[in-house]
C-alpha cells in the first residue's frame, strides 16, 4: 500500500491530538480533582426510601420537611427525593462557606438535578443515589432544575439552594438543625 | 453508460421507495421543528406546553430514525447494485425488508401520533430515548423493532449480492461502494444488539405488563450501547458521499482507495464500545468506566480526522484537473454554482465547526457543565442535522436523475436551498451553543424559571431572537428542498428525459493498492467484539448485581398527553397565523418563479 508523505504526517499529528486529549481529560480527574458522579451513592429501593439508611427520618414525598442535616461544623448533607414535577425538600438552605454532600434518588422515573451555575450536576435515576459533594463559598440564591424529560410538566420542575450569610443562619436556621448524631443513621 | 434508473429499473424503484420514506419522515419531522422551537422560546405558542413532548418526539423519531436510515437503506441499494454491477438477487426479498421497516415505521408513528388525541389510550410521548420507567405503548416498540429487523434484513440481502459477486470473481478485491456498506452494516448489527436486548427482553414485555419492573440504569446503558454507534450509522453513508461522490463532482478522483478503506475499518471496530460517554452523569456507573469511554471515544477522532485530510486533498486534486493553481486560488474554481457540491462543502464545514463542540461533551470533566442544556442540540444540528441532513438533500441534485431518469428542476433553486440551510443553522445553532452554556436546558417546553439564565455575549432574550429566527430560515430552507424534490422527481416542466450517466472515476490510488487483509472482515468483528466485551462486560454485570435484572419493582409511568386541539395554549390569533402562512406561501411562489 503506499500512502502519501503527507498522510504520514497528518496521522501522527493527528494521534499526537488524541494523546494530547486523553491526558486532559485524565488531568482534570487526577490531577485537578473534578469530582464525578459513579457509583459511591450505592442502590435504593424507590418504593422504600425512607427506610435507607441514607434517608432515614426522611419523610416521604409530600410530607417532607426535612432540610440539611450538620455532619460537622462546616460540613452538611441534604437529602433529596425527585418525583415527577417536584424535588422534595423544593428549596434548602445553608450558610456560607459550607460544604454539601448531597444524596439524591427518584422516586419515578429519571430526572436529573441541575444546580444552575456550580458544577453540581448530576442524572438521578430511580434505585440509584447519586452522591455529589460541593462548596458553597458567597451567600447566593441558586436555582435547581430538572434536565432531564420526566413527564408533561417537566418543565415546571425546579427547586431552590439558598446559600446565607452566617449571621442569617445563625438567626434563623440553627434552632431546628439536626445533627448527624441525633438523626442516626449510618455515616 | 446508460442511467441507473435504465440499466436496473427494479431496483432503482426500491430505491425510490426508500428514498420517499425518508423524505416523507424529513417533512413530518421538519415541520415539528419551527413549532417546537417558537413554543419553547415563547413567541408563538399553538398547543398546550403538555403536547410539546409529543411533538418532539415525533421530531426526534422522524428525523434520527426514519430520515436518516431510510436514506440510507435506499442509497446503499444503489451503491451495492451500481458498485457490483449486478442485479438484487431476488427482488422479493429486498421488497420484504423495505416494507418490514414501512411497517415499523407506521407503527412507530401512530404509536406517537396517539399522544395528540384523547380518541385512544395509545401514545408514546418518551422522545426517542424512550428512558424506563417512562413507557410508551407497546405498539412504539414493536414498530421500532420491526423497523430494525427490516435493516438487519438490508444487510443480509447485500452480503449476499456480495457472496455470489465474490464466487463468480474469484480473487478480486470488493468494490469500494460495496466494501463501505458491508462494513457499515457489521457495524450496526454489533450496534442494535443493545437496543434490540432492551427492547425485547424487558421494555416489550413490560408494556404489555408480563413482567412487573425494569433496571433503569440497565435499560438506560443498553440503550446508550447502541446510541453512539448508531451517529456513525447516520454518517456513514454521508462518508461514503464524501469520498466517492464529492470529488467526482469536484471534477477529481479520491485521493487513495486503501485509506478510504482504512477508515471505514477504524468505524467498525471503535464505534460501540463508547456508548457511556452518554452517561457521564450517571449515578451508578464507577468513574473508571467513564474515563476508558473517553479515552476510546478520542480516538475515534482519527478517521474523521483522516477522512477531512482524504476529502480535502481529493477536492483539491479535482480543482488542479479544472485548472486550478496556488496555495488557496484553487478554491475558486471550483464548482460552487452546484448545489451538490456548495451543499456538501457547507456541510463538512460544519462539520468540522461540530468537531470542536463534541471535544467538549466527550472531555469527561467538562461535560457537566453542558449536559442536557441547549448546547447539546446545538451540537448535533452541526452533525447530523447538516452534516448529514444538508449533505442528503445536497446529493439528491446528482442522485436523483439516475434513480429517476429526469432532470433537476432548477440548479439555481438548488443553490439558494442549500445556502439558506447554512446560513439558518448558523445562526441557530450557534445561538443554541451559547444559551447551553448559560444553562439552559434542553427538552422543555418552557425554560423560564423563577430566576434567570446568564447568556454568553448577549442576552437570553437576543439569543432566543437569533433561534427563532434561524429556525424559520431553516423551515425557508425545507420548503424550497420540497419544492425541488417534487418537481425534479417527475419531471414537472421538463420533456427531456436523462438517458446517460458518467461512471464514477477510479481513485488516484486503486483498490490494488489496498492491503488485502482489510478484507478480512471475520478479523475486524472479532476485534470489535473483544474491545466491547472489555468495555462492558464489568459495567454491565455490576448494573445487574447491584440493581437487579428487573430492578426493584419499578413501575411503568405513562406521561399524560393533553388532546393538542384543545388549543388552550394558543398565544396568538388565527389572522396572524393566516396572514403568516399566506405570505410565506406566496414568497416562496415568487422565490421558485424567480429562480426557475
Ligand atoms: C427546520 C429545521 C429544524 C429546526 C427548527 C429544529 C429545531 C430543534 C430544536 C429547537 C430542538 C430542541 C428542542 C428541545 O430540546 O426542547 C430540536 C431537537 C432535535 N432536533 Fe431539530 N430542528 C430542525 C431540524 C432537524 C434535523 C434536520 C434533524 C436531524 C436530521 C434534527 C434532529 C433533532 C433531534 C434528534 C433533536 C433532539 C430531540 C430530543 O431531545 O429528544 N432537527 N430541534
Ligand atoms: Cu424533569
Ligand atoms: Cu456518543
Amino acid at each position: 500500500m503506499e500512502i502519501h508523505k503527507y498522510e504520514k504526517i497528518w496521522f501522527a499529528a493527528a494521534l499526537v491530538m488524541v494523546v494530547l486529549f486523553i491526558s486532559s481529560v485524565a488531568y482534570g480527574a487526577v490531577g485537578a480533582g473534578i469530582q464525578m458522579v459513579d457509583d459511591e451513592g450505592g442502590e435504593i429501593n424507590p418504593n422504600e426510601i425512607g427506610e435507607h439508611p441514607k434517608f432515614e427520618g426522611f419523610q416521604d414525598v409530600a410530607g417532607t420537611e426535612a432540610s440539611v442535616t450538620q455532619v460537622n461544623e462546616s460540613h452538611y448533607e441534604a437529602q433529596i427525593q425527585a418525583n415527577h414535577p417536584n424535588f422534595f425538600p423544593g428549596e434548602i438552605t445553608i450558610p456560607e462557606g459550607s460544604t454539601v454532600t448531597f444524596y439524591i434518588t427518584a422516586g419515578d422515573v429519571i430526572h436529573s438535578y441541575d444546580i444552575v451555575g456550580t458544577n453540581v450536576n448530576t442524572m438521578v435515576i430511580p434505585g440509584q443515589i447519586a452522591e455529589i459533594t460541593a462548596e458553597f463559598e458567597e451567600p447566593k440564591e441558586y436555582g435547581v432544575i430538572c434536565t432531564e424529560y420526566c413527564g408533561e410538566l417537566h418543565h415546571e420542575m425546579e427547586g431552590k439552594v439558598n446559600v446565607v450569610s452566617q449571621e442569617e443562619w445563625d438567626e434563623n436556621y440553627t434552632d431546628d438543625l439536626i445533627t448527624i448524631d441525633e438523626r442516626g443513621g449510618d455515616n | 453508460m446508460g442511467v441507473f434508473a435504465d440499466r436496473y429499473p427494479d431496483e432503482a424503484k426500491v430505491v425510490r421507495a426508500a428514498l420517499a420514506s425518508s423524505f416523507l419522515a424529513l417533512l413530518i419531522g421538519g415541520a415539528m421543528g419551527p413549532l417546537q422551537t417558537l413554543h419553547r422560546i415563547d413567541y408563538l405558542r399553538i398547543m398546550p406546553s403538555e403536547s410539546y413532548y409529543t411533538v418532539l418526539t415525533l421530531h426526534g423519531v422522524a428525523l434520527v430514525i426514519l430520515f436518516t436510515i431510510f436514506f440510507l437503506v435506499g442509497f446503499y441499494q444503489w451503491a451495492v447494485t451500481d458498485s457490483l454491477d449486478r442485479p438484487a438477487e431476488d427482488i422479493r426479498f429486498t421488497w420484504l425488508w423495505y416494507g418490514l421497516m414501512s411497517l415499523g415505521a407506521l407503527m412507530a408513528s401512530l404509536a406517537i401520533l396517539g399522544g395528540f388525541t384523547d380518541a385512544t389510550d395509545i401514545s408514546a410521548s418518551v422522545l426517542f430515548t424512550f428512558y424506563a420507567p417512562l413507557e410508551a405503548h407497546w405498539l412504539f416498540y414493536v414498530g421500532l423493532t420491526t423497523f430494525i429487523i427490516g435493516t438487519w434484513l438490508a444487510g443480509a440481502d447485500w452480503f449476499r449480492s456480495w457472496w455470489n459477486w465474490k464466487k463468480e470473481n474469484k480473487g478480486e478485491k470488493t468494490p469500494l461502494r460495496t466494501f463501505m456498506v458491508l462494513t457499515t452494516m457489521l457495524m450496526w448489527y454489533l450496534a442494535t444488539i443493545g437496543v434490540a436486548s432492551a427492547v425485547l427482553f424487558f421494555l416489550l414485555p413490560w408494556s404489555l405488563g408480563i413482567v412487573d419492573s425494569v433496571n433503569p440504569l440497565l435499560t438506560r446503558t443498553l440503550f446508550w450501547y447502541f446510541g453512539h454507534p448508531v451517529v456513525y450509522f447516520w454518517l456513514l453513508p454521508v462518508y461514503m458521499i464524501w469520498y466517492v461522490i464529492l470529488p467526482q463532482i469536484a471534477g477529481g478522483r479520491l485521493f487513495s482507495d486503501a485509506l478510504a478503506r482504512i477508515v471505514f475499518v477504524l468505524f467498525l471496530v471503535l464505534s460501540v464500545p463508547v456508548g457511556i460517554h452518554h452517561q457521564y452523569l450517571d449515578p451508578g456507573i464507577a468513574e473508571g468506566f467513564k474515563f476508558l469511554s473517553a479515552s476510546n471515544t478520542m480516538f475515534l477522532l482519527l478517521p474523521s480526522l483522516l477522512t477531512a485530510f482524504t476529502v480535502v486533498a481529493s477536492i483539491e486534486h479535482g480543482a488542479r484537473q479544472r485548472g486550478g493553481e496556488g496555495y488557496f486560488r484553487w478554491l475558486t474554481v471550483l464548482p460552487w454554482r452546484n448545489p451538490a457540491f456548495t451543499g456538501m462543502a457547507l456541510a463538512g464545514l460544519m462539520f468540522a465547526a461540530a468537531g470542536f463542540s463534541g471535544m467538549v461533551n466527550a472531555g469527561m470533566n467538562l461535560n457537566y457543565l453542558v449536559h442536557n442544556t441547549m448546547w447539546v442540540p446545538g451540537h448535533f444540528h452541526l452533525t447530523v442535522g447538516t452534516a448529514v441532513a444538508l449533505t442528503i438533500m445536497a446529493v439528491t441534485y446528482w442522485f436523483l436523475p439516475r434513480i429517476t431518469g429526469n432532470p433537476i428542476f432548477s440548479m439555481r433553486l438548488g443553490l439558494v436551498q442549500v445556502l439558506t440551510w447554512f446560513v439558518g443553522m448558523v445562526l441557530m445553532s450557534n445561538a443554541m451553543h451559547r444559551v447551553g452554556v448559560g444553562g439552559e436546558p434542553r427538552r422543555t417546553a418552557d425554560p423560564f424559571y423563577d430566576f434567570e439564565f446568564e447568556g454568553v455575549i448577549g442576552s437570553i432574550g437576543e439569543l432566543h431572537l437569533q433561534i427563532g429566527l434561524g429556525a424559520l430560515i431553516l423551515t425557508l430552507s425545507l420548503v424550497l428542498f420540497f419544492i425541488h424534490l417534487i418537481f425534479s422527481w417527475f419531471g414537472i416542466s421538463s420533456t427531456t428525459k436523462i438517458t446517460s450517466e458518467a461512471a464514477i472515476r477510479k481513485p488516484l490510488s486503486g483498490k490494488e493498492h489496498a492491503p488485502a487483509v482489510l478484507e478480512n472482515f471475520r478479523l475486524w468483528v472479532a476485534i470489535a467484539a473483544v474491545l466491547i466485551v472489555l468495555v462492558y462486560t464489568i459495567p454491565i454485570a455490576s448494573i445487574i448485581v447491584d440493581g437487579g435484572l428487573f430492578g426493584p419493582d419499578v413501575a411503568p409511568v405513562r406521561p399524560d398527553h393533553a388532546p393538542l386541539f384543545g388549543l388552550s395554549g394558543l398565544s396568538l390569533s388565527t389572522e396572524w397565523l393566516v396572514a403568516g402562512a399566506a405570505g410565506a406561501v406566496g414568497a416562496i411562489a415568487a422565490i421558485a418563479g424567480v429562480l426557475r
